[in-house]
C-alpha cells in the first residue's frame, strides 16, 4: 500500500500549491543566500589577493636589496646560478587623467598564482615584444587613456594598477635596467648556491604587504562567513514553518493511513523521501540562485558569466562541483533541521487520539514559559562562552547561543509587550486589537523570529562592515598623513631637500628599519615633533604629554600588537638596540603582524646609524601639491618616480576595498526581503484559520475594510516591536564579531562605531517589509465575500 | 610560466587566429623564412640559432646504463620560439626560449622546464665554442661534438659528458625533411654517435652512468600542415652500429604520413621513402594528464628485413610540462634488437 499511501500524502500539495511553493522557495532562498555569500567571499578574496599581489608580490617570497634595488644583470646572474626568480619593477606613470601605478613584470618567469596568470588572458606576443602593451582593469584603462601606450582592458586585474612587460615598464618609468624586487618561485631546483654570494646585500622577505592586507581582509571574510550562516538560519525558519504547517494539516491523513495499517516506519520513510526530493529541487534552485545573486552583486558580471558557463578563468566566479555539493548539502541539512521535530511528532502520533486539525504550533502558556527558560539557559551559556571560551570555537559558540536565545525569547517578550498594551487599552476595539494580536502571536512567532535574526544580522554586520571601513580609512590616514612622500637618492640630496623645504613645506623624516624588539622581528619608525602625529595617530593608552616625551628622545610609542604580546603598559621600559626607553603610549596599528616602535628622528639616527635616512613626508598646503612636485623635480632634481602623492595611494587602496562594501549592503537588503517573505507566508496561512475569530467582530459592525486596516497596523506593530528587540541583539552581535572573534582570530580588536541612522533605516525597512507582506492578506480580507464570514457561524462546531 | 600563457603564446602567432596542428606548429609562416630543398649546411654556423625561422630545437636524448645495473634515459632540450623574425636586444627581443629536461628510471620519470628571453642573457646558443644554455642548464663544450650536459629540477639533476665519434647526419633529402604530402618541411640533421658518461642525481642518491646519445637539430617556420594533430618519433640504435630514425605524423582526416632515414654504421644516411615503414601501436598505457598513450609498437621495413617490437622501458615517461608529451627510452626486440628513444605528441 506504499503507492496509495504516497499518493495520499502528496495529494496535500495538489490542494495547497501555495504552501508547496513557500517551502521550495524558502529553502531555495536560504541556500541561495548561503551560496551567494560564499561565492562573493571567494571572489572578494581573489580580488584582494590580486591587489596584494600587485602591491607586494602576492603569495611568494621576494628578494630585495635595501636602498639600491637590482639591475638586470643581477637577475641574469641569479637565473644563471639556478635560482628561479622573476623581476618586478613598479612606479607611477603620468596618464591622461591622473597618475597610475605601473607594475612591470616578466610573464615568462613569473611564479604561478601571481599577476602573470591574469596577464595570460591577453595576447602575450603583443605584451612581450617591444611594440608594447599595457593591461589594466577596465576602469583603470579609462584613466590611462591613450597615454603613453595603447592600454588594453583585461578583466581579473586589480583596479588601480596597470601592468606591462618589464622592459616596457623600465622604459616608461625611465629606469632602464632597474629591478625593484624579484619574486621567488616556490619550486626551486636542488643544490642552489647562497644568493648573497651572487648578489651581495640581497635579502629574502616574506610577502610583507600581502600579509598585512591578508590580516585585515581575513577578519572581514570571517565575518562575512558568519553573515552567510545567519542568512541561512533566517531561511531555515521559513522552511521550519512551512514543513510544520504541512504536517499539522496532514495529521488527519497520517492518522487515517496509520489506522488503515501503514507501519509507522513506512510512513516516516515516505515523508523522508518527500523531504529529500524537496531538498534536492530547492537545493539546485538555491545554488543557481546564489550564483545569480553573486553575479548581480559583483561588479564584473561578464567574468561571472564565464564562470556560469564553465570556463575556468582564474579570478572569476566559477561553479565547481564542490560548490554544488556544498550548496546541496546545506539544503539537505537545513531540511533535516527544520523537519526533525515534526517527524518526531509523526513517529509518536497517538493512533486513536481525535484528529482535530489544530492551528499549527498554537503555543500554550506552558510552551512560552519553556521557550523563555531555554532562552535564559542559552543566554547564560552565551555569557559563559564569552568569558570562559577560548579560540574561535568559543566565539562562534557565543554567537550561536546568543542568537538562539534572542530568537526563543522573542515570543515571550512580544507577548509581554502586548499584555502591557492591553493593560492600557480602554476602548473595546483597542482591547480586542491587543488581545487578538496576542492570539496570533504563536502563529507568527516563527516568521517574527526570522525577522529578528535578519534584523540583528543586518545591524550586526552593518555595524561591523562600517566600523571596518572607518578603521581601514583611519589606518590609511594615520599612515599617510603627509601630502607627499619622497625618497631621495643620496644623503647629499637629503640635505638639499631639507634646505629647499625650509619655509616652503614641513619635511618629516619618515625613516624605518627592521630590528629585533623584545626577541622577535619588529620595526622601528620615526615620528617628528609635529602636529601630524599628535593629530592623526590614535593612542589607545598614553602617559600625559606622551608626544613631548617621544620628542625629547627618552620615550617611545609601541603598537597595540607589541603591547598585547609583551603585556606592556605606558610607563614600562622597552628594550631597543642602544638601550631601553620609556613607553609613553600605545597606538592602534591594524593589519600589521609585527611589533612596531615609534621614536624621534634624532634618537633613530643615534641608535641606527647605518639605517638609510632618505625618506621624508612633506606637509604642504593642499592647493600647492602640484607646484611643489614641479619644484621638487626642477630644483632638487628628484625624478617623478621618487615622489608619491598621498591622494593617489589612498585612492588606489580605497578602490580595492569599496567594491566589497557595496556588496554587503545589497546582501543586507536580500536578507531582509527573505524575512519579509516569511511574514507574508505566515500571514497567508493564518488568514484562513482566523476567519472564526474575525467573523464575530465583523458581525458586531466593523467593516471588512476596517478589519483589513487593523490587520496591516498589527503586522507593522509586530515588526516594529521585533526591530526594537533586534537592536540590542544586533549590537551585541557586532560587538562579538569585532571584539571577540577578531581578537581570537587575529590578535587585535577593531573599534566599534555606532550608526543610529542605519538603525532607523532598518526599523523603517522592517515595517515596510511587514506592510508589503500584510497587504495581500489584508486585501483578500477586505474583498472577502460576506457569505464566507456568515458561513463561520453556520459551520461553527 | 603557466600552461595557458604558453598555449596562447603558441596559438596567437601573428597572422593566425586559429589553433592549427599540434602546439600551433601548422600555422602560416607570416614573415618568417621557409626551408628550401637541397640545403647545404655550414658547420659550425648552423649549430647556432636561425632567428629568421619561427621554431628551432637542440634535442638530445641519451640511453644510459647505471653502475647499479639499471637502465636510465635522459633528455636535454632547448627550444627557440620566435614571436617575430628578428633578433632584438634586451627585454624587447621576440626570441622566446624554452628548456625541457627529463630523467627516466625503470619506475619513475622526472621532468621540469624553464622559460627565458634571449636578449637579456638567460638563454641562447653560440655555435663556436658551442654553448646552448637556459638559466643554469647547459649543453656546452669546445664543439657540438664534445659537450657537457647539465640540468636540474627540484627532485633530480644530471651531468653528462657526451663525445661524438661519427659525422653529423642530414635527415630527409640532404637535410630537407618533408613533413606532409602538402610539402611542409624543416631543416633537420642529427648527431647519433655520442658516447656518454656522467652522473645522475636522484632522490635516492647519485648514480654513475655510461651510454649513448642522439642529438636532433631542426628548424623551420611551418613544420606541420594544419590537420596534423601529433607525431610519433623513433630514434633506434641497432647492435651492429646501424641506426634508424622514423616518424609518423598523424592527420586528423587523412592517412598518416610516415617517413624515416636508415643510417649506416659509418653515418651514411639513406632516406626511406614515405609509406615504406609500417608502424602499429600494440599496447597503450594510461598516463595521468596524457590519456591513453601507445607504449608498445610493431615496426617493419621489409626491404631491410626489419621486423621489430619497440617497448617503453618506463611506460609513464610523461613530460608534465606546459606543452606536455611522452618522451622516454625504449627497448627494441625482434629482427634488430637494440635500444632507442621514443617521442609521442598530441595524445592528451
Amino acid at each position: 500500500m506504499t503507492g496509495p499511501a504516497l499518493s495520499a500524502i502528496l495529494s496535500h500539495w495538489r490542494r495547497q500549491p501555495g504552501q508547496f511553493l513557500t517551502m521550495i522557495l524558502g529553502l531555495a532562498l536560504a541556500t541561495a543566500l548561503w551560496t551567494g555569500v560564499q561565492a562573493i567571499n571567494a571572489e572578494a578574496r581573489a580580488s584582494y589577493d590580486r591587489a596584494a599581489g600587485a602591491l607586494g608580490g602576492g603569495t611568494v617570497d621576494v628578494f630585495l636589496r635595501d636602498g639600491v634595488g637590482f639591475q638586470d644583470a643581477d637577475f641574469v646572474a641569479l637565473r644563471r646560478a639556478g635560482w628561479r626568480v622573476s623581476p618586478v619593477i613598479e612606479g607611477w606613470i603620468a596618464a591622461e587623467r591622473g597618475r597610475v601605478r605601473l607594475i612591470g613584470l616578466d610573464p615568462l618567469t613569473a611564479p604561478p598564482g601571481t599577476e602573470a596568470a591574469a596577464i595570460a588572458i591577453g595576447d602575450p606576443s603583443d605584451f612581450l615584444t617591444g611594440s608594447g602593451q599595457i593591461l589594466a582593469a577596465p576602469a583603470t584603462v579609462d584613466r590611462l587613456g591613450t597615454v603613453p601606450l595603447d592600454a588594453v582592458s583585461a578583466r581579473g586585474l586589480a583596479p588601480g594598477f596597470a601592468f606591462a612587460d618589464i622592459g616596457i615598464a623600465q622604459r616608461l618609468l625611465d629606469r632602464p635596467g632597474e629591478i625593484d624586487r624579484m619574486l621567488i618561485h616556490p619550486d626551486q631546483p636542488m643544490g642552489l648556491p647562497d644568493p648573497a654570494e651572487i648578489v651581495p646585500g640581497i635579502t629574502r622577505e616574506e610577502p610583507q604587504t600581502a600579509a598585512d592586507l591578508a590580516r585585515l581582509t581575513d577578519s572581514f571574510h570571517l565575518n562575512l562567513t558568519a553573515f552567510g550562516f545567519l542568512s541561512f538560519a533566517v531561511g531555515l525558519f521559513i522552511v521550519n514553518g512551512a514543513v510544520g504547517l504541512a504536517f499539522e494539516q496532514r495529521r488527519v491523513v497520517f492518522r487515517t493511513l496509520r489506522t488503515l495499517g501503514l507501519p509507522v516506519s513506512t510512513l516516516i520513510a515516505l515523508l523522508l523521501a518527500e523531504l529529500l526530493a524537496i531538498a534536492l529541487v530547492a537545493g539546485i534552485l538555491g545554488v543557481g540562485l546564489g550564483y545569480l545573486i553573486a553575479a548581480a552583486l559583483l561588479p564584473d558580471v561578464a567574468a561571472t558569466l564565464r564562470g556560469l558557463y564553465g570556463a575556468n578563468v582564474e579570478g572569476t566566479l566559477s561553479i565547481s562541483p564542490l560548490w554544488w555539493a556544498a550548496g546541496l548539502l546545506i539544503a539537505f541539512l537545513g531540511t533535516a533541521i527544520a523537519a526533525t521535530g515534526t517527524l518526531w511528532k509523526v513517529a509518536r502520533l497517538p493512533l486513536l487520539a481525535p484528529a482535530r486539525p489544530r492551528a499549527w504550533a498554537r503555543a500554550s502558556m506552558a510552551a512560552l514559559r519553556w521557550q523563555l527558560a531555554a532562552s535564559g539557559l542559552l543566554a547564560v551559556l552565551a555569557v559563559g562562552a564569552g568569558f570562559l571560551g577560548t579560540g574561535l570555537i568559543g566565539g562562534f559558540a557565543l554567537l550561536g547561543a546568543l542568537l538562539l536565545a534572542a530568537a526563543l525569547a522573542l515570543p515571550g517578550l512580544l507577548s509581554g509587550a502586548l499584555a502591557l498594551g492591553a493593560h492600557f487599552a480602554k476602548r473595546p476595539l483597542a482591547q480586542w486589537f491587543w488581545a487578538d494580536t496576542g492570539q496570533q502571536l504563536p502563529g507568527l512567532s516563527l516568521a517574527l523570529m526570522a525577522l529578528l535574526l535578519a534584523l540583528a544580522a543586518n545591524i550586526g554586520v552593518g555595524t561591523m562592515v562600517s566600523s571596518f571601513r572607518l578603521t581601514f580609512l583611519g589606518w590609511l590616514d594615520q599612515r599617510l598623513a603627509a601630502e607627499l612622500y619622497v625618497t631621495v637618492e643620496s644623503p647629499a640630496q637629503a640635505a638639499a631637500l631639507l634646505e629647499w623645504a625650509d619655509g616652503r613645506a614641513t619635511a618629516l623624516p619618515n625613516w624605518q628599519t627592521d630590528t629585533v624588539i623584545a626577541g622577535a622581528p619588529g620595526e622601528v619608525l620615526t615620528a617628528a615633533d609635529h602636529a601630524t602625529y599628535r593629530d592623526h595617530w590614535p593612542l589607545l593608552d598614553a602617559l600625559p604629554d606622551a608626544w613631548d616625551a617621544v620628542a625629547s628622545g627618552t620615550a617611545a610609542m609601541v603598537n597595540e600588537q607589541l603591547a598585547r604580546r609583551e603585556g606592556l603598559r605606558p610607563g614600562d621600559m622597552v628594550d631597543l638596540p642602544g638601550g631601553p626607553v620609556t613607553l609613553a603610549g600605545i597606538y592602534s596599528d591594524y593589519g600589521n603582524p609585527k611589533g612596531q616602535v615609534l621614536i624621534a628622528p634624532d634618537a633613530f639616527a643615534g641608535r641606527f646609524p647605518d639605517a638609510p635616512r632618505q625618506s621624508f613626508g612633506l606637509r604642504v598646503a593642499p592647493g600647492e601639491v602640484a607646484a611643489i612636485r614641479e619644484s621638487l623635480a626642477t630644483e632638487i632634481g628628484l625624478s617623478p618616480q621618487r615622489i608619491l602623492e598621498q591622494g593617489e595611494i589612498k585612492r588606489v587602496s580605497r578602490q580595492v576595498f569599496e567594491q566589497t562594501f557595496t556588496v554587503t549592503g545589497a546582501l543586507n537588503t536580500l536578507t531582509l526581503s527573505v524575512a519579509g517573505f516569511a511574514i507574508l507566508t505566515s500571514l497567508l496561512t493564518l488568514a484562513n484559520m482566523r476567519l472564526p475569530g474575525l467573523a464575530p467582530v465583523w458581525a458586531l459592525g466593523l467593516t471588512r475594510a476596517q478589519l483589513a486596516r487593523i490587520e496591516l497596523v498589527r503586522a507593522m506593530l509586530l515588526a516594529l516591536l521585533t526591530a526594537i528587540v533586534a537592536l540590542p541583539v544586533g549590537l551585541i552581535l557586532a560587538w562579538v564579531l569585532l571584539a571577540v572573534i577578531n581578537v581570537e582570530a587575529f590578535g587585535w580588536k577593531l573599534p566599534m562605531y555606532l550608526f543610529p541612522g542605519q538603525w532607523a533605516a532598518l526599523g523603517g525597512a522592517a515595517m515596510g517589509a511587514a506592510l508589503l507582506a500584510g497587504l495581500w492578506p489584508a486585501r483578500r480580507l477586505a474583498r472577502r465575500p460576506a457569505a464566507d464570514l456568515i458561513k463561520v457561524f453556520a459551520h461553527e462546531r | 610560466m603557466n600552461a595557458r600563457i604558453l598555449t596562447v603564446l603558441l596559438l596567437a602567432w601573428p597572422g593566425s587566429a586559429l589553433a592549427q596542428g599540434f602546439a600551433g606548429l601548422g600555422q602560416d609562416p607570416g614573415g618568417f623564412s621557409l626551408p628550401a630543398p637541397d640545403p647545404v649546411f655550414q658547420f659550425p654556423e648552423d649549430h647556432g640559432p636561425h632567428p629568421d625561422f619561427r621554431i628551432e630545437w637542440w634535442y638530445l636524448t641519451a640511453n644510459l646504463e647505471g653502475a647499479d645495473g639499471k637502465t636510465y634515459g635522459a633528455q636535454w632540450t632547448l627550444f627557440r620560439n620566435a614571436l617575430a623574425p628578428e633578433d632584438g636586444t634586451g627585454w624587447d627581443t621576440p626570441q622566446i626560449w624554452m628548456g625541457h629536461a627529463g630523467l627516466t628510471t625503470e619506475t619513475e620519470h622526472y621532468s621540469t622546464e624553464r622559460f627565458a628571453r634571449g636578449g637579456i642573457g638567460t638563454a641562447g646558443v653560440t655555435a663556436e665554442p658551442f654553448n646552448a644554455f637556459i638559466d643554469d642548464w647547459a649543453m656546452a663544450g669546445p664543439s657540438l661534438s664534445e659537450v657537457t650536459l647539465t640540468a636540474r629540477g627540484s627532485d633530480f639533476a644530471y651531468r653528462l659528458e657526451a663525445k661524438a665519434d661519427g659525422p653529423f647526419v642530414p635527415q630527409g633529402a640532404a637535410g630537407y625533411s618533408v613533413k606532409s604530402p602538402e610539402g611542409q618541411a624543416s631543416y633537420y640533421y642529427s648527431q647519433p654517435f655520442y658516447t656518454v658518461s656522467g652522473a645522475l642525481t636522484l632522490p635516492e642518491g647519485e648514480v654513475s652512468v655510461t651510454g649513448t646519445a642522439w642529438l636532433d637539430r631542426e628548424w623551420s617556420s611551418q613544420p606541420l600542415s594544419g590537420d596534423q594533430i601529433g607525431w610519433d618519433w623513433f630514434a633506434l640504435n641497432f647492435p651492429d652500429g646501424e641506426k634508424m630514425m622514423a616518424f609518423r605524423l598523424r592527420h586528423e582526416a587523412a592517412p598518416d604520413y610516415i617517413n624515416g632515414t636508415w643510417i649506416a654504421a659509418d653515418g651514411t644516411p639513406e632516406p626511406i621513402p614515405p609509406g615504406k615503414i609500417a608502424m602499429r601501436p600494440e599496447a597503450t598505457t594510461y598516463v595521468e594528464g596524457g590519456g591513453d598513450v601507445p607504449t608498445s609498437w610493431a615496426l617493419s621495413l621489409p626491404e631491410r628485413g626489419l621486423d621489430i617490437t619497440v617497448a617503453a622501458i618506463n611506460p609513464r615517461a610523461w613530460m608534465d610540462t606546459a606543452i606536455a608529451y611522452w618522451e622516454g627510452p625504449v627497448r627494441v626486440a625482434g629482427s634488430h634488437p637494440g635500444i632507442g628513444y621514443l617521442e609521442m605528441t598530441g595524445y592528451e
